[in-house]
């Protein structure tokens, strides 16, 4: 007989193949009583990197509460593509208030939950980059400054999917978005604008702040899971591709995440107490280019001639994320 | 028990003894005294079993009163003016959810010019938010209608608002009679929500709706507050029973059963109204009054059913519709249509403008006589306007209308109420 060689990773990635592990060492998502918290039959688009991130964080935040889960959900794509009225994908208790103040209404159910004595049931908050770090930036520092016992995740496509790609304060340099058209003069999202989340709830001091990513489940699972191990305010940051958005193909979801990893310009960081206590080193050290190149609000970049400086600009960015955060 | 004591305290004492289990507040004056007392009512462990949350601004205020309603506490916060307007987008999502939380206004005017004192400006803005608006006429009053407001709250899963005139009621001391624990606890039973956030019973609050039912929901909430039109009166009546006193109810006439001139107004200023009235009926003239208490909803039949004999009505209005006129004229010519009689519509005490007994005694005389403009502005300085919009037609750049008006009147202490 011809000898098989064990394909222990997939091919192209560091991904463990959950068969090849122990039965206690598989995914959540892998496990056959995974609650399905975000049921199948919601109407995210092909190759949502949100859904699917929602989907892995909530399953892990439900196995860690022993099903003691309430969710509150900001505006936005997930809570539109999830709720069709009459249907719900929502297996757990969930609330959708307005845009703006998930993370404060998250902290009244929280208070509920105190004064009700029912502190094993736990409290997420949820929403995308718009309504975490621009409209809902108030609240959310409120939460944060309170030490509120809410895990807030922010679901980080970089723009206003939900309303049609507009410009966010997550939105990265140069992308083109309706709002930061590729016209005139240096075309696309400005240089030197934008602010890190992550970043600021370390400032508040608060237990624990993670950044995450579609590219690494189990990561996202563990830092899930150990979030939902502690007490008071806080932060995960999930880096979520938008195929409508970003213009690329919906198989590609993974492959983008990915290779903004490896690039440098979403390192994967967590911190406790605003100090850093781990990050994820960059495996296969990858050019910008190569994650700008499958994206067509980058398309503006690589025309004749290609814009040499300003892809410099934005490897630069990565370089610094690399040495800030010490990713190789 | 009998106390001598600031309203805002007053108000607070009722708070606590309907037993809130979540309490958010931001400060804003005129409000700042009723939850300050309630936080350390909450610190001192003498309000147990509450939690109070400092937040970073009234969005958040009633953000979080939204979350600890919906998930089964019962909820309260506070606030005035311009927080009420930073909440906007939060009042409106309250009552769309039907989160029976009870909120103060301590009505003050507002900005621009920022102005702290009392007109009901405030809350007229959010009259059409789906919450109920009961105004409270005194002190006592005051106290009682946030006891009926849990009540008729949590009965209809509708947030109600008690409305109550900023420093003319919230900072003055009087005598209010404060009910003992076992009374309210027998008149507000626990709350039982109607819907909640549980892990053991999941449900979706806040879905989208597009327009195959959105009508169908929002016909719901406007018969809501048509329930609460026969709700308001027998909690009014169930309240009297109890505690030997009235409160509430939708609307109170003052000798208006033989009167041919009936005023019409909300909140503090009727017990100056009332004064006059028997001031004027001591001199053969035929005058009664109205008091609204349940703004939202508005009780056309019971205003139809009081005023339709009269020959005048006039309606007096701390606010004023900037290009119309009335806000509540509106809502009387409303429940009066068909009927022929003259209507008047007066818009005074805005900013805190003192409504005195001589300026409503002879507005009064002059809608006898009907001599009123149907749109009038009691005590308006004439001078002072006519200077200005003289000084502005002489200029292309006058430069802010509010500064130039202040440094012509000086401070006329007299003219804060």
């Amino acid at each position: 007989m011809e000898m098989q060689p064990v394909k222990f990773y997939q091919t192209g990635t560091f991904t463990v193949g959950n068969r090849l592990l122990a039965e206690q060492e598989r995914s959540v998502q892998a496990n056959m009583d995974r609650t399905n918290s975000i049921n199948s039959g919601h109407r995210a688009c092909q190759g949502c990197g949100e859904a699917l991130g929602a989907r892995y964080a909530i399953d892990a935040a439900m196995r860690a509460a022993r099903n003691q889960l309430i969710a509150a959900n900001a505006t936005g794509c997930l809570e539109v593509f999830s709720t069709p009225y009459p249907e719900t994908s929502w297996q757990i208790p969930w609330i959708h208030s307005l845009f703006g103040n998930t993370a404060a209404v998250a902290s009244g159910i929280a208070a509920a939950m105190r004064v009700k004595g029912r502190r094993h049931v736990r409290v997420i908050a949820q929403g995308g980059d718009g309504g975490t770090t621009d409209i809902g930036f108030g609240c959310l520092s409120g939460m944060f400054e309170r030490n509120d016992d809410v895990l807030y995740i922010c679901y980080d496509n970089e723009a206003y999917m939900n309303t049609g790609v507009q410009r966010s304060s997550a939105t990265p340099a140069a992308a083109r978005t309706a709002t930061t058209p590729a016209v005139g003069h240096d075309p696309g999202n400005v240089f030197g604008q934008g602010k890190n989340v992550p970043l600021i709830a370390m400032a508040h001091g608060i237990p624990y702040v993670a950044t995450a990513s579609v590219a690494n489940l189990r990561d996202l699972e563990r830092k899930v899971t150990f979030a939902m191990g502690i007490d008071g305010a806080r932060y995960i940051h999930i880096h979520v591709p938008c195929p409508l958005g970003w213009g690329s193909l919906p198989a590609d979801t993974i492959k983008i995440a990915r290779l903004a990893v490896e690039s440098g310009l979403f390192p994967l960081f967590e911190a406790e107490h605003g100090e850093i206590t781990g990050r994820t080193k960059i495996r296969h050290k990858v050019p910008v280019e190569d994650y700008l190149r499958l994206q067509k609000r980058f398309a503006h970049l690589f025309g004749d001639p290609p814009e040499r400086a300003r892809l410099a600009l934005i490897q630069a960015v990565a370089e610094r994320n690399i040495a800030r955060f010490g990713l190789l | 028990m009998l106390k001598q004591t600031e309203g805002s305290r007053a108000i607070a004492q009722a708070i606590a003894l309907c037993r809130p289990e979540v309490i958010c507040a931001y400060p804003i004056t005129p409000q700042t005294h009723i939850v300050e007392a309630l936080g350390e009512m909450v610190k001192s462990q003498e309000l147990g079993r509450c939690e109070f949350i400092n937040v970073e601004s009234e969005f958040a205020a009633l953000s979080v009163a939204i979350g600890a309603s919906a998930a089964g506490a019962r909820t309260y916060t506070a606030t005035s003016s311009q927080g009420l307007l930073f909440m906007a987008e939060a009042v409106y999502n309250a009552a769309g959810l039907g989160l029976p939380i009870v909120m103060t206004i301590g009505n003050r005017a507002i900005g621009a010019p920022i102005n702290i004192w009392n007109d009901h400006s405030d809350s007229m803005s959010m009259r059409d938010a789906g919450w109920i608006q009961l105004y409270a006429e005194t002190n006592q009053e005051a106290l009682d209608l946030h006891i009926q407001a849990f009540r008729l709250a949590e009965e209809l899963s509708c947030p109600v608002m008690v409305c109550v005139d900023g420093f003319i009621l919230t900072h003055a001391y009087d005598r209010v009679d404060i009910p003992d624990q076992g009374a309210v606890d027998s008149f507000l039973p626990p709350f039982e929500p109607r819907q909640v956030l549980d892990p053991s019973e999941p449900v979706t609050i806040g879905a989208m709706v597009g327009p195959e039912a959105f009508t169908e929901v929002r016909y719901l909430a406007h018969h809501k507050q048509l329930r609460a039109l026969k709700l308001i009166p027998q909690l009014s009546s169930a309240f009297k029973a109890k505690f030997g006193r009235s409160s509430g109810g939708l609307i109170r006439g003052y000798r208006v059963a033989d009167a041919e001139t009936i005023v019409v107004a909300l909140g503090s200023v009727n017990g100056t109204i009332q004064e006059v009235v028997d001031e004027m009926r001591d001199a053969g003239a035929k005058i009664g009054s109205v008091s609204i208490c349940s703004f939202r909803p508005f009780p056309l039949a019971a205003v139809r059913d009081t005023l339709h004999r009269a020959k005048r009505v006039v309606v007096i209005e701390k606010c004023l519709a900037v290009g119309l006129g009335g806000i509540v004229s509106d809502g009387v010519r409303k429940a009066l249509s068909g009927i022929v009689l003259k209507g008047y519509t007066v818009i005074a005490g805005l900013g805190g403008r003192a409504i005195t007994r001589a300026s409503l005694k002879q507005l009064f005389e002059d809608a006898t006589n009907d001599e009123l403009e149907q749109v009038t502005f009691l005590d308006l300085n004439a001078d002072i306007v006519q200077h200005e919009l003289e000084r502005e037609a002489k200029t292309r750049r006058p430069g802010p209308t509010a500064e130039a008006i202040l440094r012509r009147v000086g401070t006329v202490a007299s003219q804060i109420g």
